[in-house]
This record gives C-alpha cells, sequence and structure tokens, in this order.
C-alpha cells in the first residue's frame, strides 16, 4: 500500500509547506472515522504522534484518534531538532553535518533498541524508504543518507533547521473571541503548537471580563438572555389568557437577572479556558503588541512584558463600543460593554443609535418596564431591509418604546450621583437648529464599533488598515497585505460581523494553513437575527440592494402579513408579523431575499438559510408542505406579490 | 364529519352546479375555495356527526376543531406553565406556584376556534362556494344526498365529486365501558370543566401531545401504552420523547393494555388492566380515561358502494392513485380517508389545492408525499422531515448511511436551571460524497419553527457539506443543525460545549 500518494521516493521538498508527510496522512478529523486504516499497524500508529509533534510539551492532540503508546524507545527522546533513525556502524556522515551546522542530532539506533526492528518497519513504511539512516528534520522526512547531503547542498536543510528554531510558535492568535478561539482550537488539532493572546481592556466606565470576547460577554450571550426575560414578561402576561391565575402584580428585579446571567457567563469564560487546555493551546492573558516581524510583545496586567515569536499570526481583536466625542460621554454614559453587568437597574434610559445593539437594548430593558428611549440620527438598522426596520421600530414603538428621530447628542451632564444616578442630556436636531433637553437616569451609547486595531503595532510590521475604519482588508484567504498575518472575525473588512461567521472563517482558515484543506469561507447569504420584541431574521438581500442589483422589474416580491396562533388567544394584535421574500424572475425565481418579523425568527430563518444554500426558488417553497401550525409554514403559501398591490391583511383565521 | 367538495353539473335533479364538490373539513374548504376561483360552481357538504359523549363543532374539519389549532393552544397554554416557573432566574417575582384554570383556557380555546368556524363560512361566502351543512351519502356516482334540518330532503349532482370526510377517533370495541365512560380527542378541547386526574390510552401522538399539555397544566396525568411509542416516527427520538415527559411528571404504564372501565360510587372511574408480558391486573382510579388508539376514516355512512368507489378492506379507507382518482374516474378523495397517505392538515390543503389546478386549471402537478416535514408538539416538541434512521439503513444499508448527531444546550436554558438531557438533533445522511441528507430530526423547543426551513432544504437536495457551509444564527437552537460535526459512527461523545 502506497501510504503517502503524493510522495514516493527520493524527497525533494520545495518548501517547507504543505509538509509532505502531515499533508499525505490521513488527517484526524473532529467528526471523521476514527479508526485506522486495518492494514496499518498499531506500530505505525504509534509513532505518528512521537514524528508529528517532536516535543511532549507541543501537546500533540490526536483528538479522535486512538491515542496508541509510542515504543519506549522513541518515548523519551527529546525529538526537538533532526532525528535520525539509523544503525550504530555508522551514518554515512549525516551525525557530523549536523554537528558541523552546530545542531545536535537525535540518534535513534534501531539494532540497539529492543523493538529496532518494529520501528523500522514502522518507518519505512511512513517513508516509503526501507533504507537507513532515515532523516527527519523538523517533522518532514528529509530522506537517507545522499538526501540530506543534496538537502545541505540546495540550502534545504538549513531552511528546514531554521524553521523549526526560529519561532516559539506555530501559530499566534491575538484575541479570544469566537473567531480566535475556534481557529485556535483547530490548529491545535491539527498538532500546532499554538498560543491564544487576550486582553480586555477595561470600558471607560471600568467594566471588564474573562476570555471568549464579545459574543459571550458583552453580546449575544448576554443580549439573548435579556431578551429572553423580556419575552419572559410577556409570556406572564400571556399566561392569564390560558388560564393561569396569579393576581399580585409582577414586578423585574434586575440584579436577581443579572447575576444569574453573569453566573452562565463565568462558566463559559471557565469553559474556554479548559477547553485550550485540553488542547494544549497556550493561553496568557495579555496584551499583544507588533515590535518587529514574527514577533509580538505581550504586556500583562501588571505591566510585566514578554515576547514571543510565530510563524504565522491571526488577528482577531474585534470592535469594541464608540463614543461620541462629545462632552461628558466617557465619564457617564455607558455602552454594551457594561449594560449587562450592571449591578444595578439602569432606571430611566436613553439609548443613542440606530443599530441594531441600540434597538436590542432598548427592547429588553423596555420588556422590563422601564421607561426607555431611543435616540436616532437617521435610519433604523442601516444596511438591513428598510421596510422591516421601519417595522421593527413601529412594534417597538407600539410597546412603550420612545423613538427621537433626528437628533443628535451634544452634551451629557451629571445632575445627580448614584446607582443609577441622573444625567442632563442636551441633543441638537440633524435638521434644524432645536435644541432638547432630557434628565435620565443613565445613557446607553450604541452608535457603532471600531476595530480594535491601532495600538498594536500593526505599522511595524506592515500590516495595512483601512485608516478611516480601522478595518484590515483581507483577501479570500483571510490575508492580510502581510503573508503571515491573518485577520478573522468582526476586525476583517468587509465581512459580515457576526460570531458564526468569525467561527467558521477561524476553523477553515487554521485547516487552510495546517491541514489539507483549500475550503474557503462562504460569505454569502449569511443569515441572522435581530432580537428586537418582535425578532427579525433575513438571510441574503434586502430589498433595496436587490433592486440596485437587479433592478425592480426582474424581481418579484411575496409577502404577508400573519399571525401566530400563540397570539389569537393571548389577544395579542393580528397583521404585524410579516414575512416576505425576493424573488429572481430571471433566474426561475430563486429566492435572492428572506425576511421574517414574528416570534422566533432565528429558529425559523436557519433552515431556510440552509435552503437557499441549495438553490431555494419560489417553485420549491409552493411544493413543499407546511408544518402546522406554526410561523414558518407562512412561506409555503405565499401567494400575494408586492406588485399586486393586492391587500395583505389578515382577517381571523 | 362529513365534508364533501362537489362541483355540479348540467340541468336535472334539484340543484344543478357546474362542478360540483363533495367534503367538509379544511381540505374541502381548501378545495372548494380554489374551484371556486376557477369560475366553477361549487357546493360544500359538511356535517359533523356528534362524539359518542355527544360533542360537536362547526366547519373546518378536524384541525380547526379539534385537532392542530385547540391542541397547539393547549400546548402553548402548558409551555407558558413553564415559562412561569422559568421567570423567577430571571428576575421576574412571581410567587409559585400559579395554579391554573381549566375553564378560563378552555373558553379562551374555543372562542378562538369558534371564530375560526366563522371564518370559513364567510370565506366560502366570499368565494360563492354554497355550503350545506347536511349529511350527505351517495345516491349515484354522480348525486349526493342529504336530509337537513326541517327533514326536506337536498340532492346534489356534480361533474366532479371529492370526498375528504376525514376520519374520526376509534373506540376500543371489547373493553367494557371503553364507549360509556371513556372520552376521545374530539371531546377533550371542548370539556367545560377540568378532565382532573386523566388515564390517556394510546400511544400515537395525540395521546403524547395530549398527556404533555394535561401533565403542564398541572393535572395528575398518566399514559397507558401497549407496545412502542409514536409508531413510523424514528424510535430513538420517540424514546426521548417519552424519557423527557416521564422526567417531567407525565407517569407511564408500558407494556398494559385495559380491559375494562367501570363507574365507582363517587363518580370516579375505575380503570382495569394487564400487565401484557406478566398478566397481571391492576387497578387505577381515574377522573377521565382518554382513547388515544388511533382514528377510522369516516366512510361507512357515505354509501360509496352506490357510486362504485372503492375502499382498503383491512382500513375502510379510499384507494386513490396519484392525482387521487378513486375508481370512479371523476371522484376523488384527499385528506385522511385516502389510504396510505400522511394524516396531515397541510399535507391534505396542497392535495385539494393542486388536484383542484388540475380538474380546472390545466396544471398536471402531482402531489409529492415524499419528504413531508412534520412536528409533535410534546412538551419538549418533536420535528422531523424525512426518513428515520431506521427506514433510512432498511433501504440503504448500515454501511452507507451516516448519522451525525448532538445534544446540545438551548440557552434560555442555562439561566432557568433546565435540564436538557432530551435536547438533541440528528441529521441522517449517506455516506458517500455528497452525504445527501436523507432525514433530520430535531428534539428541543421550537422545533416546528426549526424543521420548516431544513424542510426546504432537503427538498432541494441538501447535502451534509451545503447543510455545513450554511453559516449558524446565533444564539438558537436550530443553529445546532448546522454545527453536526460528530457522527455515531465514530462513537464520539455528541454533547456540545461552548458557543
Amino acid at each position: 500500500m502506497s501510504l503517502c500518494p503524493g510522495w514516493a521516493g527520493p524527497l525533494t521538498v520545495e518548501k517547507p509547506r504543505p509538509n509532505p508527510i502531515t499533508a499525505a496522512w490521513p488527517r484526524p478529523r473532529p467528526h471523521g472515522d476514527p479508526t485506522p486504516p486495518e492494514d496499518l499497524s498499531a506500530a505505525v500508529w504509534s509513532l505518528v504522534p512521537a514524528l508529528y509533534a517532536p516535543c511532549a510539551s507541543r501537546g500533540w492532540c490526536c483528538s479522535g484518534w486512538p491515542r496508541l503508546e509510542t515504543p519506549e524507545c522513541l518515548s523519551t527522546r527529546p525529538l526537538l531538532g533532526p532525528f535520525l533513525a539509523g544503525r550504530a556502524v555508522g551514518h554515512g556522515g549525516v551525525k557530523e553535518l549536523f554537528s558541523s551546522l552546530g545542531v545536535e542530532c537525535n540518534v535513534l539506533e534501531l539494532d540497539q533498541v529492543d523493538d529496532g526492528a518494529k520501528v523500522q518497519e514502522v518507518l519505512s513504511e511512513i517513508t516509503n524508504q526501507k533504507t537507513v539512516p532515515n532523516v527527519f528534520v523538523n517533522k518532514v522526512h528529509v530522506g537517507g543518507c545522499d538526501q540530506t547531503f543534496q538537502a545541505y547542498q540546495s540550502g534545504l536543510l538549513q531552511k528546514l533547521l531554521q524553521e523549526d528554531s526560529a519561532y516559539d510558535y506555530d501559530l499566534i492568535i491575538v484575541g479570544g473571541g469566537s473567531g480566535g478561539l475556534s481557529c485556535a482550537k483547530e490548529a491545535a488539532i491539527l498538532g500546532k503548537k499554538v498560543m491564544v493572546l487576550d486582553f480586555v481592556v477595561p470600558s471607560p466606565q471600568g467594566t471588564s471580563w474573562g476570555l471568549g470576547g464579545t459574543c459571550v460577554n458583552v453580546g449575544c450571550i448576554p443580549k439573548k438572555l435579556m431578551h429572553q426575560a423580556a419575552l419572559l414578561g410577556q409570556a406572564l402576561c400571556d399566561s392569564r389568557k390560558f388560564g393561569w391565575e396569579y393576581n399580585q402584580q409582577v414586578k423585574h428585579n434586575w440584579e436577581t437577572m443579572t447575576k444569574a446571567i453573569q453566573n452562565h457567563i463565568s462558566s463559559l469564560n471557565w469553559g474556554y479556558r479548559l477547553s485550550l487546555r485540553e488542547k494544549a493551546v497556550a493561553y496568557v492573558n495579555s496584551y499583544g503588541e507588533f515590535v518587529e516581524h514574527h514577533k509580538i510583545k505581550a504586556t500583562n496586567k501588571k505591566g510585566q512584558e514578554t515576547y514571543y515569536t510565530a510563524a504565522q499570526f491571526v488577528i482577531a481583536t474585534g470592535e469594541r463600543p464608540r463614543y461620541l466625542g462629545i462632552q461628558g460621554d466617557k465619564e457617564y454614559c455607558i455602552t454594551s460593554d457594561d449594560l449587562f453587568s450592571l449591578p444595578y437597574c439602569p432606571g430611566k434610559t436613553l439609548v443613542v443609535g440606530a443599530s441594531y445593539v441600540a434597538l436590542e437594548c432598548a427592547g429588553f430593558l423596555a420588556g422590563f418596564g422601564l421607561d426607555v428611549t431611543v435616540m436616532v440620527r437617521s435610519i433604523l438598522l442601516r444596511g438591513f431591509d428598510q421596510e422591516m426596520a421601519e417595522k421593527v421600530g413601529s412594534y417597538m414603538e407600539q410597546h412603550g418604546v420612545k423613538f427621537l428621530r433626528k437628533f443628535i447628542p451634544v452634551m451629557i451632564q451629571q445632575l445627580e450621583k448614584g446607582s443609577p444616578g441622573k444625567l442632563k442630556v442636551l441633543a441638537k436636531s440633524t435638521e434644524g437648529t432645536e435644541t432638547i433637553e432630557g434628565v435620565y437616569n443613565t445613557v446607553l451609547l450604541a452608535i457603532g464599533r471600531d476595530s480594535c486595531t491601532r495600538k498594536m503595532g500593526l505599522e511595524k510590521i506592515g500590516v495595512k488598515i483601512n485608516e478611516k475604519s480601522g478595518k484590515i482588508p483581507v483577501n479570500d484567504v483571510e490575508q492580510t497585505s502581510v503573508p503571515y498575518v491573518y485577520a478573522v472575525g468582526d476586525v476583517s473588512e468587509g465581512k459580515p460581523e457576526l460570531t458564526p461567521v468569525a467561527i467558521q472563517s477561524g476553523k477553515l482558515l487554521a485547516r487552510r494553513l495546517f491541514g489539507a484543506s483549500l475550503e474557503k469561507c462562504d460569505y454569502i447569504n449569511v443569515p441572522t437575527t435581530v432580537f428586537t420584541p418582535l425578532e427579525y431574521g433575513c438571510c441574503g438581500l434586502a430589498e433595496e440592494k436587490a433592486i440596485e442589483v437587479y433592478k425592480k422589474e426582474n424581481l418579484e416580491i411575496y409577502h404577508t402579513l400573519f399571525w401566530p396562533l400563540e397570539w389569537t388567544v393571548a389577544g395579542r394584535e393580528n397583521n404585524t408579523c410579516y414575512a416576505k421574500i425576493i424573488c429572481n424572475k430571471l433566474d426561475h425565481d430563486r429566492v435572492i431575499g428572506f425576511h421574517i418579523l414574528g416570534p422566533n425568527a432565528g429558529e425559523v430563518t436557519q433552515g431556510f438559510a440552509a435552503a437557499m444554500k441549495c438553490g431555494l426558488t419560489k417553485q420549491l417553497l409552493d411544493d413543499t408542505i407546511g408544518i402546522h401550525p406554526t410561523c414558518g409554514e407562512v412561506f409555503t403559501t405565499l401567494e400575494i406579490t408586492k406588485s399586486s398591490g393586492l391587500d395583505i391583511t389578515q382577517k381571523g383565521c | 364529519m362529513a365534508a364533501m367538495a362537489v362541483a355540479l353539473r348540467g340541468l336535472g335533479g334539484r340543484f344543478r352546479w357546474r362542478t360540483q364538490a363533495v367534503a367538509g373539513g379544511v381540505r374541502g374548504a381548501a378545495r372548494g375555495a380554489a374551484a371556486a376561483q376557477l369560475g366553477r360552481k361549487v357546493a360544500v357538504v359538511d356535517y359533523v356527526e356528534p362524539s359518542p359523549q355527544g360533542t360537536r363543532w362547526g366547519l373546518g374539519g378536524t384541525c380547526v376543531n379539534v385537532g392542530c389549532i385547540p391542541k397547539k393552544l393547549m400546548h402553548q397554554a402548558a409551555l407558558l406553565g413553564g415559562l412561569i416557573q422559568d421567570a423567577p432566574h430571571y428576575g421576574w417575582e412571581v410567587a409559585q406556584p400559579v395554579p391554573h384554570d381549566w375553564r378560563k383556557m378552555a373558553e379562551a380555546v374555543q372562542n378562538h376556534v369558534k371564530s375560526l368556524n366563522w371564518g370559513h363560512r364567510v370565506q366560502l361566502q366570499d368565494r360563492k362556494v354554497k355550503y350545506f351543512n347536511i349529511k350527505a351519502s351517495f345516491v349515484d356516482e354522480h348525486t349526493v344526498c342529504g336530509v337537513a334540518k326541517g327533514g326536506k330532503e337536498i340532492l346534489l349532482s356534480a361533474d366532479h365529486i371529492i370526498i375528504a370526510t376525514g376520519g374520526r377517533p376509534r373506540y376500543p370495541t371489547h373493553i367494557e365501558g371503553a364507549l360509556e365512560y371513556g372520552i376521545t380527542s374530539d371531546d377533550i378541547f371542548w370539556l367545560k370543566e377540568s378532565p382532573g386526574k386523566t388515564l390517556v390510552v394510546g400511544a400515537s401522538y395525540v395521546a403524547l401531545e395530549c398527556a404533555g399539555f394535561l401533565t403542564g397544566i398541572g393535572l395528575d396525568t398518566t399514559v397507558m401504552i401497549r407496545s412502542i411509542p409514536l409508531r413510523g416516527f424514528d424510535q430513538q427520538m420517540s424514546s426521548m420523547v417519552i424519557e423527557h415527559m416521564a422526567s417531567h411528571g407525565t407517569q407511564f404504564l408500558r407494556g398494559c393494555a385495559p380491559s375494562r372501565v367501570r363507574r365507582l360510587p363517587d363518580g370516579h372511574l375505575q380503570v382495569t388492566w394487564e400487565d401484557c408480558t406478566t398478566g397481571k391486573e391492576d387497578t387505577g382510579t381515574f377522573d377521565t380515561v382518554l382513547w388515544a388508539i388511533g382514528r377510522v376514516p369516516d366512510t361507512r355512512s357515505l354509501n360509496l358502494e352506490k357510486a362504485g368507489v372503492d375502499t382498503s378492506p383491512d382500513t375502510q379507507k379510499i384507494l386513490v392513485d396519484s392525482r387521487e382518482g378513486t375508481s370512479v374516474p371523476h371522484i376523488y378523495a384527499i385528506g385522511d380517508v385516502v389510504e396510505g397517505r400522511p394524516e396531515l392538515t397541510p399535507t391534505a390543503i396542497m392535495a385539494g389545492r393542486l388536484l383542484v389546478q388540475r380538474l380546472f386549471g390545466g396544471s398536471s402537478d402531482l402531489m409529492d408525499y415524499d419528504n413531508v416535514p412534520t412536528t409533535v408538539f410534546t412538551p419538549l416538541e418533536y420535528g422531523c422531515v424525512g426518513l428515520s434512521e431506521e427506514e433510512a439503513v432498511a433501504r440503504h444499508g448500515q454501511e452507507h448511511v451516516e448519522v451525525y448527531h448532538a445534544h446540545y444546550k438551548p440557552l434560555e436554558f442555562t439561566v432557568a436551571g433546565r435540564d436538557a438531557s432530551q435536547c438533541y438533533v440528528k441529521m441522517v445522511c449517506l455516506r458517500e460524497p455528497p452525504q445527501l441528507v436523507l432525514g433530520l430530526h430535531f428534539l428541543g423547543p421550537n422545533a416546528g419553527e426549526v424543521t420548516q426551513g431544513f424542510a426546504l432544504g432537503i427538498k432541494c437536495g441538501a447535502s451534509y457539506a451545503q447543510v455545513m457551509r450554511t453559516v449558524g444564527i446565533h444564539p438558537t437552537c436550530s443553529e445546532e443543525v448546522v454545527k453536526l460535526r460528530i457522527s455515531k459512527r465514530s462513537g464520539l461523545d455528541p454533547t456540545v460545549t461552548g458557543c
């Protein structure tokens, strides 16, 4: 059996990567078949870890593989540097060659160890070379005596030796969020020596958090949990209509909720640390800053500096909330970085901004019964379908959230200290000279986010950033302007700022760098959901964008209002939930935009996103049978086109 | 309930119609409405035979009156009970326990159903479909006859007749007291008073759904199952559904069959049953006994033999071809009354719509009964589409099937401290690349909503790789489907950790 299909005979290594041995091996897959091919002896497999990860401390992780014992003669050897298997009678000068290069060579005399014959058998199976000496440098099989000298003459040997000794790590990832961690774990699974540098610079209000990045600590997770808390408030109201009996006015306790949510987050932080440890990824709670090529300075909380080097780097530092740059904003305002761990109820709140963060926060705060105002400079949910965005807004407005349109704050003053205190907000119209004043307990800024790229020494190694946005331009394989530096997640330019996107691109990046994979991250038709009180799920194009790209006359838009069954008995409003699909008439009515406003929009949207990946058309929607009674089934019975102008209101059922 | 949509033909007889429809229920209504839209003269004949307990209802069929709609609403009531228990963890100061008032819920649900009955009538009227609330039967192959309330006989003749009379719950025939004291799903949703301590007999989804919401609203509920639960569904999923119910208070008597029901002097019902393996007899006292042991098609009173429509001798269901045509060329049948069709409302609706489009709209589209998605609204919902694991293995062989699976924890469960042991998803694929998806099974909250979109994916011929290339929506339960990485064959732990 040819073990290494792409590798037979003498070695002529052109570049160190892809590593001919590792690339040719059937690779451990986390989801693959863990059984080694049957015709390989157990001994072969026992050698694999030793050869792939010569240093035990590097923590070879063969997740999914049986952990077999390394033959005793190999297990204790420090296999860093060259490794030579031969016979005591002589190595054709190879040993001396390494000595002359100033490198100590690990030698295994096969005729002097008990299981030498077995080892040789294993080696010849792995390398297809039956003779000794058999030379490896930095996990690359160089070959026999002649090949080693050839490699020396061509300079390849020196390069291979340097490869190994030059860097502390194969990969250093700056930023321990969704993208960074997924990349780290995948690289470790592929046998690489990986470090993660993660450091949370406290917010201006002093809030800080643990490992896991925005999503886990100050994003999706606490946001969805607070959204759930608000939904429960609605459920409590509904429940009386469904026969549940209680008379007391139900109050919401912010502290109880926040404590429960923070406890959950702590357990997630801990889980991340544990999983890095399990995969032998080095985690350092320090701030990373490039100082020269391949070298990064890590500064910890106490100001201690340590330097690390790596062959490749991934930047996954994400973004942090933006401030207004007006008087009083950093002193008195909070952002989403602070809200989820706020030790007291924020009280009467002004949310500044119209991003999804702004609307989601305003939504759940109002759901707890707080007095909430949203100050919007121009449009809601920029980048999203504007018809949907307006519907999101008007539902919130009907449920007690006040909107101040076309105003921007110009000054924040503290009237009273306290938990919460009292703040005076001065705002001016974006259209005229009108100014207004308001008093709030809390002002939450949610006007956008800035990339964390400016204070990490990128200029020292020449990584280009977009000067305006601070984002890092990358090519389709997440590579920056410096070939060995990559960027994933919110920090990379032009990519959707979403956790699952970061996870996917981080994982695929690691597989391309260290595995045999060529798969690129597909950024088309990425679904998402805005967890406003009425959830909005979408996938594909907004109506405006579709018209811009395909022209109005080439599109057919189907839409309807619907009334979730659960809302009927609960006495909640009809003709509020809305479903819309945008089809391209020039391409078999293919669905290019999917939009739903209704309960559980996220759960509904996911499967449709998968279907859009498979080329969903209107015909297929019509042919698919609905699941009754659900909200999702509404898409299987869409009949009214927008162009027809027909009434879409529901009368009764 | 008997519903027939009749598209009436030329002159002669008491009523003449251009197109004739004989049917009732959702499907009949849908078909009738569709035919009417296509410019035909349509009548719908619908009559609800009262249940043995005397329960009756309006236009709309099983789904609206004694099926999906009231079922899902009572399921929702039970879910809200769970949410009330979650609420304190999320900061809502609700004193526990919160009692539940059956009367209030039932009234609200019944009012909604009545509004739907009304809506269906209005819809038929709007589309100029003639509606007859009479019990009709065939006189000959073009004519049906019914008796109106005043005793007046009505004859309807039509070019095309569609039978959509559905089915009714089955009562056991050899159990003393079954008919006298037992109720069925025809009655439960219309009870004015709480059923109290209830014994549900059966293992169908109807049985489990009813037992689930009864438990959820705080009633002492026992399910008696003779053999396997949810026959026809994936058995691993079925057993997890049962496991979840059992751990949430529903009691199960497995391998038992009831032998008699008696009313005790105090009004309670004493049920005697036999353990099928040991043969031992046991008894228990209940307030209500609910039979959910299956359904029988409503064909007996139709005089089908007069029209020459063939039925299956075993099931009494009507035999049809792929165009829903019966043994009589111009008589068709759709919905639960038809042999070998999935007994689901949306299936019936679509079959009706396509049929009418074929008859009058020049269409030739046939109904595709493969990959019909469905959801069982047990306390933990179970959504599925495509093949069960057993069926996939039977069709393709163990060696050619790869099953990816995961145990996950819904984010909302964490803070609420809920047990997520049975939250589970599995995708059954062909093993050979590109690993075509054969079936998807999802156990968890909002399973229906999750399943719908993926049903489309499967319809599009989704492969495992395509599903994996779909970016997840975070944090949802449905994203677990696109994150399925662990195959059963690998033997690895399928528990999802972290995000």
